[in-house]
């Protein structure tokens, strides 16, 4: 039963951060999910130490972040990577400052094996919202990602439409960090799209083949983790790096 | 005519910057107008403004539920997509036969031009599918900025005797920017001269040696040539 729980939501998590993530490899941001992912160690420290959920402690943390960066970019007009970098490092810092030694390995990679039916439950709606809202708005992202001028002349309220992607990203972030841990979540949501995007003719194939991408890295990893015993996380991140390094041969 | 839009007084400043100053013209349906200044001298500003893309004081008012289409420069981010060209209409509300209609007028005729990437059109063929997307939806006007002049689109078209022909097809109005003075002469019915402030505003033939000298700054000489 449990290994059952843990494929389904960890492919679940997978395919929901590669869709996205056909969104923002156009807008150069697949790296902001990397300092997000790291900002939420201290969450997982805290949910580790005190038993609870990873992606309801990561979560909150994710939020903080984005708001600082905000913050912090409004006061000081630098830009957001640098931002990015500052906030991200004190995260990290501040986890390992109270994160036991013994609980690091989850945080680091994280442990999908430890899902209950909760969490799968919880993932599950989660992952519901970010597959309707982001195909429903996907052409209005879309056209902010290609001309935020040519969006907003056709009257897409810009400022609405990229702080409902940020909050898909940070969802999909705090949940990622059950799979493959607070270091790597950026590797979820890039590493399927870049692949995908080596072999596309269109935008179908390429949502369709970064979902495919994502699904199939993540369960073969859970699958190769059992037989082999290293961590999933760990597998999954991988298997991906594999298949992009495989798409680069049939590159078009 | 009926009046198109209004401008009075308007000026533009971006990050403690003047970038337009005091500017007042207007637009009547049917017309070209060009917005013709040298580098930095406000004319993409002016026509973000115009879209309302940056804020701005005075009065920008359009006629009463006109409808805009807009042609960019570029798009530098296409490229990150693997978008075909038909996708990339399809950003915009359409109906195929809509995008059918658009692409006959603008004679392209390969049946296999809409599966194409956008990433690997030339660029006489990206500007017209940017022409093609601004038209979408029939907007009563059409902002365009800068358009290249030398390239083929096709048909031994150039992006003016395209743009004229489609003016002449869909009763269309215009409004150009571009730094090339040929294009006023041969395409323009209206003018406005800018370099943050505006220095004449009136058909064509405003435009003087004198003019010219004040707008790119320095002596212009004027070879009147035929090709």
């Amino acid at each position: 039963m449990s290994i059952v729980t843990s494929l389904l939501t960890g492919v679940l998590i997978s395919s929901a951060a590669a869709y996205l993530g056909t969104l923002m490899l156009g807008r150069r941001m697949a790296l902001v999910a990397g300092p997000l992912g790291h900002l939420t160690l201290p969450g997982i420290a805290l949910a580790l130490i005190y038993g609870f959920d990873i992606t309801l402690g990561a979560f909150p943390f994710v939020i903080l972040g984005i708001v600082l960066i905000w913050l912090f970019e409004i006061r000081t007009k630098l830009p957001v990577e640098a931002l990015t970098a500052i906030v991200f490092a004190t995260g990290v810092a501040t986890a390992f400052l109270f994160l036991p030694v013994e609980q690091a390995e989850a945080a680091i990679v994280g442990d999908i094996t430890r899902v209950g039916t909760f969490d799968f439950v919880l993932t599950a709606a989660f992952c519901a919202i970010i597959f309707s809202v982001v195909t429903v708005s996907y052409r209005k992202l879309l056209l902010i990602s290609v001309s935020e001028d040519l969006a907003r002349v056709q009257g897409v309220n810009s400022k609405k439409y990229n702080l409902i992607y940020l909050a898909m990203v940070a969802i999909v972030v705090a949940l990622g960090v059950k799979l493959v841990g607070g270091l790597m979540t950026a590797a979820l949501v890039a590493i399927p799209a870049c692949s995908a995007r080596n072999l596309s003719r269109n935008l179908l194939q390429d949502r369709l083949l970064a979902v495919s991408f994502g699904a199939g890295s993540c369960a073969s990893g859970i699958f190769l983790s059992q037989i082999l015993g290293y961590p999933a996380g760990v597998l999954i991140i991988l298997i991906n790096a594999a298949i992009f390094v495989a798409t680069t041969v049939f590159k078009r | 005519m009926s009046r198109i839009l209004e401008v009075k007084n308007l000026t533009v400043e971006l990050e403690g910057e003047k970038i337009l100053e005091n500017l007042s013209f207007h637009v009547d349906e049917g017309e070209i107008l060009t917005i013709l200044g040298p580098n930095g001298a406000g004319k993409t500003v002016l026509l973000r403004t115009l879209l309302g893309l940056l804020p701005y004081r005075g009065k920008i008012s359009w006629k009463k539920n006109v409808k805009i289409g807009y042609v960019p420069q570029r798009l530098p981010f296409i490229r990150d997509f693997p978008l075909t060209v038909e996708e990339f209409f399809h950003l915009k509300e359409v109906s195929e036969r809509e995008i059918r209609e658009v692409l006959s007028s603008l004679q392209i005729t390969d049946p296999n031009f809409l599966g194409k990437k956008m990433g690997v059109l030339s660029s006489g063929q990206f500007q017209k599918v940017l022409v093609a997307y601004a038209l979408l939806g029939s907007p009563d006007v059409l902002l365009f900025d800068e358009p290249t002049a030398g390239i083929d689109v096709g048909a031994e078209e150039n992006i003016y005797t395209l743009l004229s022909r489609l003016k002449k097809e869909r009763d269309i109005t215009i409004l150009l920017v571009t730094h090339d003075l040929a294009v006023v002469y041969k395409f323009a019915s209206h003018c406005l001269c800018l370099n943050r402030r505006m220095l004449c505003f009136g058909a064509p033939r405003v435009i003087n040696g004198v003019l010219l000298s004040k707008l790119y700054g320095g002596e212009v000489k004027i070879y009147e040539h035929r090709h």
